[in-house]
């Protein structure tokens, strides 16, 4: 794995958020004492930034009166706090209501690190990817976050934007460019398919895909950035055993999405993801991974488990 | 769910203010907010006379507040229920939606008619507010929802520099919501004085006096510490009622209208009873209802 980190999905998101601030009034950013936007100029949007403080659920349900008069509110906070503690406000005032609020849902899976399980995210994209009108995405480098972000903005419901925390790499540059609904190849295969979401998964099933070719094994790898609505032609496009990989319990999430997807047609689906525990331990976002055996060696054995049968 | 099977003992409550419907005044506009309140309880009782039952006790509590802010207060026009400059009204304690349907109906957002097809399975008048209903603004019924939006919808009036007003109107038992108190801090923080919240102060949630569950009071104090411009008023005096709304809000503080109120009111013999929160009326209760809120009618 290339160890050159770009930056975090979360400053990339915060910077296209105020550049396209300055030059759409509809947009509002709603925070609650993320701390992100410490010394940053809006400049003429200025009084489009509201600091709610530390209560998401009159965070979430704000936006929701905002944006019912037309504004498209971009909401902050953390993916578990939006997700859980929030939760019932985003089903009724966002996903019932169907209306245009983003929620940008930072420290997302186990890039919260060291302050632990209180602040992980594991079960984030089983709940929302359940929300009618709910659109889920989950960006994979700095990039592809400034894509999505923009692409995102014009959707007549409520959007679920997951980000990592801090710095990691970016995607190849070589990548197709990334259209919301539609999976992203990022290597063609045709023994396996390696389907995954966000930074760290991304980049390990792209190493995975290296060793596998290594044994003669040719891996293809699908991006499947948007969870809610799924890519389900993308899915049908071959006919190749399933690894996916997601930083997410392995319950609810990506994989859930896929194998109930496949379980119809007789494919077969194995899931690399965080084991049904909770990660109670110092340390910071790869070693947590590699401790909940998400890594690219899981993803080469779960791949050649998958072609035995 | 409590069902109200038989007529309940309980004798009207002492301290009821002027009965409904009863105001015996030359003035027109008072009496054409009467006659409005006696049709919206006739509705309510018509609908909770359903197969399906109804949420009686606080619809009936709710009829003058309503009547009051669609007919004299709130800017809406039932031919643009989109428009942009239109005032808000958020039914936050949802189980009013009984209410709420017949006030929209009798303010023209839909044929009362219409108000027939409560109930009826496949259709779109649910026992809590269904957003598919014209004029209906926000889903609601699971408590503590309506200020928080309410809050968003100011804000995003000082944004827009509209001078148009948000109204939340809430049940008391909802207040215990954790939710509503971040929204009272906030919008006593922000100043947000386009904000109106209306509490249906009827004491009484679904185990009994609210006092007795969890209490609130003193209301109007823990109101004001957050930020509040206080009016206490008689819920059922429309008089009372539009001068609360009309009133010039102070500067820098959203106002909280307590409007106190009797669970079920307009049916003496429920009024104040825990029993009457959810009721399906057989044919004779329904005919004593109807002719008990039309009694309302006689000078």
């Amino acid at each position: 794995m290339t160890t050159v980190l770009e930056a975090s999905c979360r400053e990339a998101y915060r910077d296209a958020l105020i550049a396209a601030m300055a030059l759409d009034d509809r947009l509002v950013c709603l925070d609650s004492d993320t701390g992100l936007f410490l010394g940053m100029d809006f400049g003429t949007a200025a009084e489009r930034y509201l600091n709610l403080g530390i209560a998401e659920q009159n965070l979430l349900g704000a936006a929701a009166g905002c944006a019912r008069y037309g504004r498209i509110p971009f909401v902050n906070t953390m993916a578990t706090f939006a997700s859980t503690r929030a939760l019932e406000t985003v089903k009724i005032d966002l996903a019932y209501a169907n209306l245009p609020v983003r929620i940008a849902a930072t420290h997302s899976g186990l890039s919260a690190g060291n302050l632990g399980p209180t602040h992980h995210s594991l079960e984030d994209l089983a709940i929302m990817r359940l929300l009618p009108n709910m659109t889920v995405l989950v960006p994979a480098d700095a990039a592809t976050t400034v894509s999505l972000f923009e692409q995102c903005r014009d959707l007549p419901g409520p959007v679920y934007l997951r980000l990592d925390r801090k710095p990691t790499p970016g995607l190849p540059t070589d990548a197709p460019p990334i259209r919301i609904g539609q999976a992203q190849p990022l290597r063609q295969g045709e023994d396996v398919l390696l389907v995954c979401c966000g930074p760290y998964p991304v980049l390990m099933a792209l190493e995975a895909a290296e060793s596998l070719a290594a044994r003669g094994v040719s891996a293809a790898v699908l991006n499947m950035h948007t969870l809610k609505p799924l890519d389900e032609a993308a899915l049908a496009a071959s006919n190749a055993p399933v690894v996916t990989v997601e930083e997410h319990w392995r319950s609810g999430g990506l994989g859930s999405a896929v194998a109930e997807t496949l379980a119809e047609t007789g494919r077969r689906v194995l899931r690399v993801g965080v084991p049904d525990r909770f990660v109670s331990m110092a340390g910071d976002q790869q070693f947590l991974l590699e401790r909940s055996g998400v890594n690219a060696e899981s993803i080469e054995a779960a791949a050649l488990r998958a072609l035995k049968y | 769910m409590t069902e109200l099977v038989a007529d309940p003992v309980a004798g009207s409550s002492p301290d009821r203010p002027a009965e409904p419907g009863s105001t015996a005044t030359s003035d027109p506009v008072a009496a054409d907010r009467a006659e409005r309140a006696v049709r919206v309880r006739e509705r309510i009782i018509e609908m909770c006379a359903s197969g399906t039952g109804g949420h009686l006790g606080g619809s009936m509590s709710l009829v003058e507040i309503l009547v009051v802010l669609y007919f004299d207060i709130l800017r809406v026009d039932p031919a643009k229920p989109a428009d942009p400059s239109r005032d808000l009204l958020l039914l936050s304690k949802g189980h009013g939606a009984l209410c709420l349907y017949a006030v929209l109906a009798e303010r023209g957002f839909f044929p009362a008619t219409r108000l027939a097809e409560y109930g009826q399975a496949g259709g779109p008048f649910m026992a809590h507010p269904n957003p598919a209903l014209p004029g209906v603004e926000m889903p609601s019924g699971a408590l503590g929802h309506g200020l928080p939006i309410g809050v968003g919808a100011a804000l995003e009036a000082r944004l827009s520099g509209s001078p148009r007003r948000t109204v939340v109107v809430l049940g008391d038992g909802e207040l215990q919501e954790g939710s509503v108190w971040e929204a009272m801090m906030a919008a006593g923080s922000f100043g947000l004085t386009g904000l109106t919240a209306v509490v249906d102060r009827n004491r009484l949630q679904i185990t009994g006096d609210t006092e007795s569950v969890v209490g609130l009071e003193p209301l109007d104090e823990r109101w004001r510490a957050f930020g509040w411009t206080v009016r206490e008023v008689d819920g059922h005096d429309p008089e009372q009622l539009r001068a609360a709304f009309t009133a010039a809000p102070e500067a820098g503080r959203p106002t909280v209208v307590l409007a106190r109120t009797v669970k079920g009111r307009g049916l003496p013999y429920v009024e104040g009873t825990v029993v009457s929160h959810f009721a399906r009326l057989g044919e004779r209760q329904r005919r004593r209802a109807l002719a008990t809120v039309q009694d309302g009618r006689r000078p």
